[in-house]
């Protein structure tokens, strides 16, 4: 389905951004990054490096310093999904009431939409956690929720920052396959933020390493083993050395913030 | 260590599976639910005769302590003056707490809406909270004609700033990761304070009713002290205070009870819209497992 690297059009382009905040925090310096329909990009780096501030730039919930973010063929709201740390949901509505809220917010009828709520909830196995309340799910299944809700408008990006940092690795990686299937099925593009040289070596097919102080791209790895991505994949020799690849270059970030 | 063989685990069935700590639970709950009852009236019962006792054993004269039975006399004999009493108070207190859930939650989502109308208007909710009502209602007395209206004035300046200030808290509370995925989704003002700002408000706003409907009859009660005593008879509290200077001590007590029970009345009415309202979500009325 997806073209193979340096066959996909571009999507977006960070144009040598600048982003400092009050008190003189450069938390990035000079980032350009062209991002292409139907990436799977990560963005790995030390703490503080300026990652979750890339996203939110992205998102558009900040503005930079200097520079310029252009989106091919312009931005529109409904082009964005996002998935943070934390599941987000909303205590008070059902499991199907918060996937209807992009829906909701562009003022579409729950019933208008209820056909795609019920699919993307099948997608991530929650069909029969439709009218459950929040509180009534596992850490790991409210994440479920949270990627149905950013994917159910099926926008063409979708931003996650650390989604699965705070789950255990069972959890962690079947819900690495799942999202793998479901980018497949939605045809979305991704921009996953990661502490996790191993998660993002089996996710992506282009690592983006950052280093902090000032936060800036200082490598790309190329990820070509092709999609779908097994479990077998885990224990390949060439998973073993992209991981390899991408902790050196991980290493000389870290070492040159040193 | 080596591996041992198991024997195969018969397989059990679902009836005759009892887990200890769960029927000792179970048990637990239903003795709870009894005593929560049953206590609390047998100790009514030994305090009304412990009284009843002391009264009579002693030959307390009624003008210093009436015996409860003397006071149930006074509430049957004097229903018909208590009970329309009983409704003005009753009408006072709940027109106070309406006016201070309107006036509560109109101002505060006039703050968020607003951080300058906040800058403005708060110091004064502030001011009008801690001057005292008491000092409040001669001057309400003077220059408001009706003896109700002066009254209720006073009930809702003091019920009025519990909600003011937990709906400004609860309408502020909404979590940050929600605000900025409504901001990513273009939501409007509207949208936001009805599908997020409201809902986080809610369990904020309830425990702030919770404490303006006993400020509310405790405003009603010192407006009427204050104000009733123009001979305009109010409510309870007018009579209990006229029934002291007839030295009528089991008509006394008898309003003094029958405030209390509104009081009572108002708590458990508030937690109960409380307890239905958030029963499905919030923590607060989440039952615990373990
Ligand atoms: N709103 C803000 N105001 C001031 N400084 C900020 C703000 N947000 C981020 N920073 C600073 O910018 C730098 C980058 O922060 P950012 O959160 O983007 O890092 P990160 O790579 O996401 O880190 P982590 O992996 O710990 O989440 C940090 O030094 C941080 O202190
Ligand atoms: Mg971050």
């Amino acid at each position: 389905m997806t073209l193979p690297l340096g066959q996909r059009a571009p999507l977006l382009s960070m144009n040598h951004i600048e982003k400092t905040f009050a008190g003189n925090v450069t938390a990035l310096r000079d980032m350009s990054l062209n991002v292409n329909e139907g990436d799977f990009l990560s963005l790995l780096g030390p703490s503080g490096c300026g990652k979750s501030t890339a996203l939110r730039l992205i998102a558009g919930l900040s503005h930079p310093t200097r520079g310029r973010i252009e989106w091919q063929g312009g931005k529109n709201k409904d082009d964005l999904g996002i998935v943070f740390q934390e599941p987000t949901l909303m205590p008070w509505a059902t499991v199907a009431q918060n996937v209807w809220l992009p829906f909701r917010l562009r003022g579409t009828a729950f019933d208008a939409v209820k056909n795609d709520i019920d699919e993307i909830l099948k997608l991530v196995g929650l069909e029969s956690f439709h009218d459950a309340y929040p509180r009534e799910l596992s850490g790991g299944m409210k994440m479920r929720v949270a990627i149905a809700r950013a994917m159910v408008t099926k926008p063409r990006l979708i931003l996650m920052d650390e989604p699965f940092a705070a789950l255990d690795e069972i959890t962690r990686f079947k819900l690495n396959n799942d999202l793998l299937a479901l980018k497949d099925a939605i045809g979305c593009t991704v921009i996953f933020v990661t502490h996790s040289v191993f998660e993002s070596v089996f996710l992506s097919d282009r690592i983006i390493v950052m280093a902090a102080r000032p936060g800036r791209v200082i490598h790309e790895v190329e990820v070509d083993t092709p999609y779908p991505r097994s479990e077998a994949f885990r224990t390949s020799a060439e998973y073993s050395a992209h991981t390899r690849a991408t902790s050196d270059a991980l290493g000389e970030a870290i070492g040159e913030a040193a | 260590m080596s591996i041992t063989e198991h024997a195969p685990i018969p397989p059990q069935t679902d009836t005759d599976v009892v887990d200890v700590e769960e029927a000792a639970r179970a048990r637990q709950d239903k003795i709870n639910g009894i005593a929560k009852w049953t206590l609390p009236s047998l100790m009514m019962a030994l305090t009304l005769l412990a009284w009843h006792l002391y009264v009579t054993l002693n030959n307390i004269p009624h003008y210093v302590l009436p015996g409860p039975l003397l006071v149930g006399q006074s509430i049957i004999e004097d229903w018909g003056l208590l009970w329309p009493a009983m409704q003005t108070t009753g009408r006072l207190t709940l027109l106070a707490l309406l006016f201070a859930i309107i006036g509560g939650v109109a101002l505060a989502v006039a703050f968020t809406q607003s951080k300058w109308a906040e800058m403005s208007f708060f110091p004064y909710a502030v001011i009008l909270q801690v001057t005292p009502v008491v000092a409040i209602a001669p001057l309400l007395q003077i220059y408001v004609d009706s003896a109700f209206v002066a009254a209720l004035l006073c009930a809702w300046i003091v019920a009025f700033f519990p909600i003011l200030s937990n709906t400004t808290i609860g309408l502020k509370s909404a979590d940050h990761n929600l605000q900025d995925l409504f901001t990513i989704y273009g939501a409007s003002r509207w949208q936001r304070l009805r599908y997020l700002s409201a809902p986080s408000a809610l369990p904020y706003f309830l425990a702030g009713l919770r404490i303006a409907g006993g400020l509310a009859l405790i405003g009603a009660v010192v407006a009427e002290f204050v104000i009733g005593r123009a001979g305009t008879g109010l409510g309870l509290a007018s009579t209990l205070l006229e029934a002291s200077y007839r030295f009528n001590f089991g008509r006394l007590y008898a309003a003094l009870i029958l405030i209390s029970l509104m009081g009572v009345m108002i708590f458990a009415a508030t937690s109960l819209i409380s307890h239905l309202l958030l029963r499905k979500w919030h923590e607060s009325a989440l039952k615990r497992d373990t």
